[in-house]
């Protein structure tokens, strides 16, 4: 097996990370947005927001741009070049905000393999919690490896 | 987009929404505005390295895509949650179209809330996600 079954249930530390307007405004021109409240501080609180608003699928940006240390991408036996993404679930609880400083912790779900163990499948859950420690979305990333050389 | 959610009956679709041609241009900006760096969106000798033919766009652009086609229609706030599976590569080059169908309405208490059926074609007609959305309909 190349993923690792020790790192099941295994929690993160801690990272901090204030969401920034810049990267913001990269990802909404990335996808194409239109509507002014993700990229434009003036037109967010002009529609009632208190910063720019943070777009459904940025929850999810949030791990690359805090990623956890521990367990390490080589404890978890990852191999960037035999990974797809399976499964994203994202959970909204409350909204987030540029400017906001939130706390992700990342837990391993589970690690179980289908078709004879030449599929490998990594479950890990980021909280997002902000500074009171209140959940603010809860992501959950499946990805998949390819395992060549396990018996068909 | 003036769709009224309390109008909406099991069976009926949203506006969809279209999105491309994805060029390489597109994933390198995704690449930086999402923080995921994996070089297999970028960088097409390292995708060939890894036994594909070219680089293949981030499956979190077309769910970013989904996003959009929520907020086109509600307010973000009544979107409860988001997922999704992803049932193939999106290739360069290719165009995506974003759907969403009401599956069901489903109460609970006193609040009520909209299932959706997601999914996700490139212009070839191979679906590449699918998945749910769970809206909260406004009491209001």
């Amino acid at each position: 097996m190349l993923l690792n079954p020790d790192c099941i249930g295994q929690r993160s530390e801690p990272r901090s990370i204030v969401i920034e307007a810049g990267q913001l405004k990269l990802f909404a021109k990335a996808i194409g947005e239109t509507n002014p409240i993700y990229f434009d501080e003036a037109a967010a609180k002009a529609a009632g927001h208190k910063n720019i608003l943070v777009p459904p699928t940025f929850g999810s940006c949030l791990k690359f741009l805090a990623p956890a240390q521990s367990p390490s991408a080589d404890e978890l036996g990852l191999d960037y070049k035999a990974l797809l993404h399976a499964e994203e679930t994202i959970e909204y609880h409350a909204p987030l905000y540029v400017g906001d400083r939130v706390t992700l912790v990342t837990e391993v779900d589970s690690i179980y393999t289908k078709k004879d163990g030449a599929l490998e499948f990594l479950v890990r859950t980021t909280h997002i919690t902000d500074e009171a420690g209140n959940l603010l979305q809860s992501v959950t990333n499946t990805v998949v490896m390819k395992n060549a050389g396990a018996a068909a | 987009m003036t769709v009224d959610m309390k109008q909406l009956a099991v069976g009926d679709t949203l506006p969809a929404i279209e999105f491309g041609p994805i060029s390489r241009h597109t994933l390198a900006l995704y690449c930086g505005g999402s923080g995921d760096h994996n070089p297999i969106h970028v960088d097409s000798d390292f995708a060939k390295a890894s036994g594909y033919e070219d680089v293949f766009a981030h499956g979190m652009l077309s769910m970013a895509i989904l996003g959009r086609l929520l907020t086109n229609w509600t307010e973000q706030d009544t979107i409860r949650s988001l997922s999704v599976r992803f049932t193939a590569i999106t290739k360069i080059h290719a165009t995506v179209t974003g759907s969403a169908t009401v599956r069901e309405r489903t109460r609970e208490g006193d609040e009520e809330f909209l299932v959706l059926d997601l999914a996700t074609h490139t212009q070839d007609n191979q679906q590449t996600m699918r998945g749910t959305a769970t809206i909260a309909v406004p009491t209001v």
